[in-house]
């Protein structure tokens, strides 16, 4: 069957088994390799894109499911080639991540929620990734990388900004 | 050595390169290569824990469109050599696919190779296997028992290993000692369990007789091993190392994968691709830890010094034996842990069952064996009603006493365990952490403090395989740099391996850009295939700060050396009196200088300008020796095990829930000292991981089977991942002693955290039930489990 997705604001057309799950389309059909199978049972969170603006698990969804919807993968996030968003930055900064095969999806994650709260506590923070296992880091960087760039959205800090 | 802060670019907190392609979702993980004409498996599963295989009927799943093969332990048999044991066990054959005899439930039996994963997952399905169920076992005290069942017949027992050492007079010290106590702890099966699973893609070319190789891998020697399992020349194996692996810890060993998938590759011409889903990892990727039970005798005077140790450690090793038994023998490196204890008996066993293949996690072993030792000492201090730190401070080898040689042979490099402790204890405020526990207390928490002091071994070695294997005669464990400049005077250095995580494009560029003085973002680093590489044994041991940094400072120095040599011509004065800094040479007398570009232009262009019997060009090599290592064990069993020893001292604080047992670690305060630190963000970052990963095998992770031998646990529903809920935030008190044995006096971390981490939880909750008299002795400590215990004590004393 037929879909018709639109992903980072473009429209793509892929052919897909009814039991094709989002995830595998992205990576498969459409060469989105950034959402990363983990567990396939919606537990760890690696496959996480936003719809909607919302994250969601690609691996279960089907990618029948998510025609009509607005989806954002990592591949969406870079204003330009080459460049990083600010919470990619901030990730960088803070080396909030070692394998980095769970990255993508905590940084959607944290894209999703500093977007609508653009000044959490460390406890928004732990509540938004906790669906987002890291297996590396202990999470401590990666809370660290989210309050940074709070700050760095919020233009309070203007010092790293400059640097 | 340069002083610490005369570093330009080393120990600073400089960004890590490797962050901004996965930031960007540009890693290049096994999962994100692919030939477009690759065929895909999907593995059929022995249902039984053991089980002779009599038949197995293919021909429903062969008629599949899209299905090409379904491949048989019987025929794979024939076609490969059984895969490599550590221990001299030559009856213990292990095969990709179960041969005969399925050994456990969800070992693979056959191999269904179609165009498609979803396909061969269909296909899989409809492959027929008759069974005949045998007798099994899965404790592992039942497994060493002479009547258990052997998983291997031909071996005639479960007995992997049982070998007793004795280094010093146990004996005496015991009858001399004042007081004597004994106990038992379990260490539960567990993993590292990353959140990548295995995976691999192998490409036979049937012209150039080269089977090319992708994958998910932390292995040492694995193009060696495919090569000799597949009775091809190692030249003929081509590993890609420029696969991002999405984590490992030690675990991502998928050598029985990949001799599968290289002899379908062969067999059918075509590339092979595997990749494990979550299930095929977690029954049977052969990726579990260590299942190790500690029975303990310590002797002990009532001033608190230990005087000597006897621990016996049974390990269930699982169906098979692989490396997974060496995990006994490296924590005898540091079997004293940070203490001086005078003499200790060592008693380690490996045994086989019908659980999933062991394989190495971090730390091997060694975060089981300080468990024990951490308890020991909580158990001597509680006997004699001492302060727990106090009598670590008692036992602790003083800094004064380094290199201090431990009775099992290994000499610690250095150390200053009392500073980190006062270090720890000023930054904690220890009298008001056990104000605040007692006052957690007083409002009906179960609180609790756990301490743990512990040693992390580093700078891999493998002299655990001569210990433990007379036919074994390794004494070196290389690893290698290449560094080479371009025409144009650009510079590219080369890695020999897979990484996971660790960081080794920094490590190794900020190394090189330290020795040469030039900033190391202008440093590119590759990593040629296993055919192009220098000789060199993969991040395992906590090694690859010591030993690839050591190999790249050494060849950036002998870079250096040339560069004096080209200007000592050009100057027409002696190497000695030639000065190298950030690219040029300079001859202090004459005030003559020549610049980096001078220098890439003579040694690329004017051979006539090189000094006599200089090749051209402007690269070098360095192949590192690990530092102590070259000597074979001594006949009573002592052997330098790993070179460097990093120290960490743990104090966490934890409030229990009296109904509900979970446990938050209010909490957490590390002293770390890995001597000099060439990444700061990363040896924080592996710290960090290291305690929860520590937290989940105290509270959380376990591979758990009933008593029919089925894994119970197979998915992250059952098998429970510490999330950023359960996860604390984490102080680090930094200490830096340097290694007087590394190039920088840089040491170990990649183990650090998870080596004290479950000894210092599980001492805290220990701490917050003393009070009901329950004491936990087993891990993991699942809440379920507090909670039982406490009602259960609670309910008796009404």
């Amino acid at each position: 069957m037929k879909v018709e997705l639109t992903i980072n604001g473009a429209t793509h057309v892929a052919d897909v088994e009814a039991r094709t799950t989002l995830l595998d389309c992205l990576r498969d059909k459409l060469g989105l390799t950034g959402a990363h199978a983990g567990c396939e049972h919606g537990v760890c969170g690696a496959c996480t894109i936003l719809v909607d603006g919302e994250p969601a698990r690609s691996c279960l969804m089907f990618a029948a499911q998510a025609d009509g919807y607005e989806i954002t993968t990592i591949e969406g996030l870079a204003p330009a080639p080459g460049e990083l968003s600010v919470v990619q930055d901030a990730f960088c900064e803070t080396h909030g991540m070692q394998c980095g095969y769970c990255t993508p999806a905590m940084i959607l994650t944290a894209h999703s929620l500093l977007s609508r709260n653009p000044s959490p506590t460390r406890e928004d923070i732990v509540e938004a990734i906790s669906g987002n296992v890291c297996r590396c880091t202990g999470y401590g960087q990666i809370i660290e990388a989210v309050e940074l760039a709070a700050r760095r959205l919020a233009g309070s800090n203007a010092a790293e900004d400059a640097r | 050595m340069t002083a610490p802060a005369n570093f330009k670019f080393l120990s600073r907190q400089r960004r890590v390169r490797e962050d901004r392609r996965f930031v960007a979702g540009k890693g290049r993980y096994i999962a994100d290569i692919n030939r477009p004409d690759a065929l895909h498996v999907a593995l059929v599963h022995s249902p039984h824990p053991a089980a002779k295989i009599v038949s197995i009927d293919a021909d429903a799943a062969l008629a599949l469109p899209g299905v090409h093969y379904v491949l048989t332990g019987a025929d794979l048999a024939k076609a490969v050599e059984p895969m490599m044991n550590g221990l001299d066990t030559p009856h213990v054959r292990r095969f990709p696919l179960a041969v005969g005899q399925a050994r456990y439930a969800g070992e693979w039996v056959a191999a269904v190779v179609a165009d498609t994963r979803a396909l061969a997952e269909d296909a899989a399905e409809l492959v027929n296997v008759d069974y005949e169920p045998l007798p099994f076992v899965i404790d592992g005290e039942e497994a060493y028992t002479p009547q258990s069942a052997p998983v291997h017949a031909e071996h005639g027992s479960n007995i992997l290993l049982d070998r007793t050492f004795v280094w010093g007079e146990v004996e005496k010290h015991f009858s001399e000692s004042e007081h004597h106590l004994s106990f038992r702890v379990t260490w539960g099966r567990n993993s590292t369990v990353p959140i990548e699973t295995f995976g691999v893609l192998a490409a036979w070319d049937p012209w150039g007789e080269t089977l090319d190789v992708w994958a998910s891998i932390q292995m040492p020697k694995y193009a060696d091993q495919i090569a000799r399992a597949m009775r091809l020349p190692g030249n003929a194996v081509r590993v890609h190392y420029d696969v991002d692996v999405g984590g490992s810890y030690g675990v991502k060993r998928g050598i029985k994968h990949t001799v599968l998938v290289g002899h379908l590759s062969r067999l059918l011409n075509r590339p092979i691709r595997l990749i494990e889903d979550r299930l095929e990892n977690m029954r049977a990727g052969d990726a579990h830890g260590p299942d190790r039970i500690f029975d303990v005798e310590v002797a002990f005077n009532s001033d608190g010094i230990v005087r000597s140790m006897k621990m016996r450690a049974l390990d269930n090793a699982g169906a098979y034996a692989g490396r997974a038994p060496f995990q006994l023998g490296k924590p005898i490196g540091a079997i004293v842990g940070p203490y001086k204890i005078a003499s200790v008996q060592y008693r380690a066993i490996s045994v086989t069952s019908n659980k999933a293949a062991q394989e190495a996690v971090r730390g091997f072993g060694q975060a089981p064996t300080n468990y024990a030792i951490e308890t020991m000492m909580d158990r001597v201090a509680a006997h004699l009603g001492l302060d727990r730190i106090e009598l670590r401070r008692r036992n602790f080898i003083r800094a004064d006493e380094f290199p201090y040689l431990i009775p099992s042979g290994t000499k610690y490099d250095s150390g200053d365990y009392h500073t980190v402790v006062d270090k720890v204890l000023a930054h904690v405020g220890y009298e008001a952490l056990i104000a605040e526990r007692d006052a957690l207390r007083a409002r009906g928490m179960l609180a609790g403090i756990g301490v743990a002091a512990c040693l992390e071994p580093s700078g891999g070695n493998s002299s655990f395989e001569p210990l433990l294997n007379d036919k074994n005669t390794t004494t070196t464990w290389m690893e290698a740099c290449r560094i080479n400049v371009d025409a144009l005077g650009a510079i590219a250095a080369t890695i020999h391996t897979t990484s996971s995580g660790q960081g080794h494009e920094t490590l190794t560029s900020t190394v090189i850009g330290e020795t040469l003085g030039l900033d190391p973002e202008t440093i590119r680093i590759v990593r040629p295939d296993s055919l192009a590489s220098l000789p060199g044994n993969s991040p395992v041991g906590s090694r690859m700060a010591i030993m690839l940094g050591g190999a790249a400072h050494l060849a950036a120095n002998k870079l250096i050396d040339k560069c004096k040599a080209i200007g000592a011509l050009q100057f027409g004065c002696a190497v000695e009196d030639v000065e190298y800094a950030a690219g040029a040479v300079s001859h202090a007398a004459s005030g003559r200088k020549l610049a980096w570009a001078e220098l890439v232009n003579i040694a690329h262009r004017n051979f006539h300008l090189l000094p006599e019997g200089a090749q051209p060009g402007l690269e070098a090599s360095h192949v590192y020796q690990v530092p102590t290592a070259g000597d074979l064990p001594t006949t009573d069993g002592r052997i330098q095990m790993y070179p460097c020893h990093s120290f960490e001292f743990h104090v966490v604080l934890t409030a229990i829930d009296p109904i509900t047992g979970k446990v938050d670690l209010k909490r957490y305060v590390i002293g770390h000292d890995c001597g000099v630190v060439i990444n700061p963000h990363i040896v924080k970052g592996m710290t960090l991981g290291g305690i929860a990963h520590g937290l989940g095998a105290t509270l959380m992770e376990e591979f758990a089977y009933d008593d029919q031998g089925q894994m119970m646990s197979q998915t992250f529903m059952d098998y429970l991942l510490p999330s950023s809920h359960e996860v604390p935030q984490v102080e680090i008190v930094h200490h830096c002693t340097p290694s007087p044995l590394t190039v920088f006096g840089q040491k170990g971390s990649g183990e650090s955290g998870y080596l004290g981490s479950p000894a210092a939880i599980s001492g805290a909750i220990n701490d917050a039930v003393a009070p009901f008299g329950v004491r936990f002795e087993k891990l993991p400590i699942r809440m379920t489990k507090i909670s039982d215990a406490v009602a259960a004590a609670r309910s008796g004393k009404a």
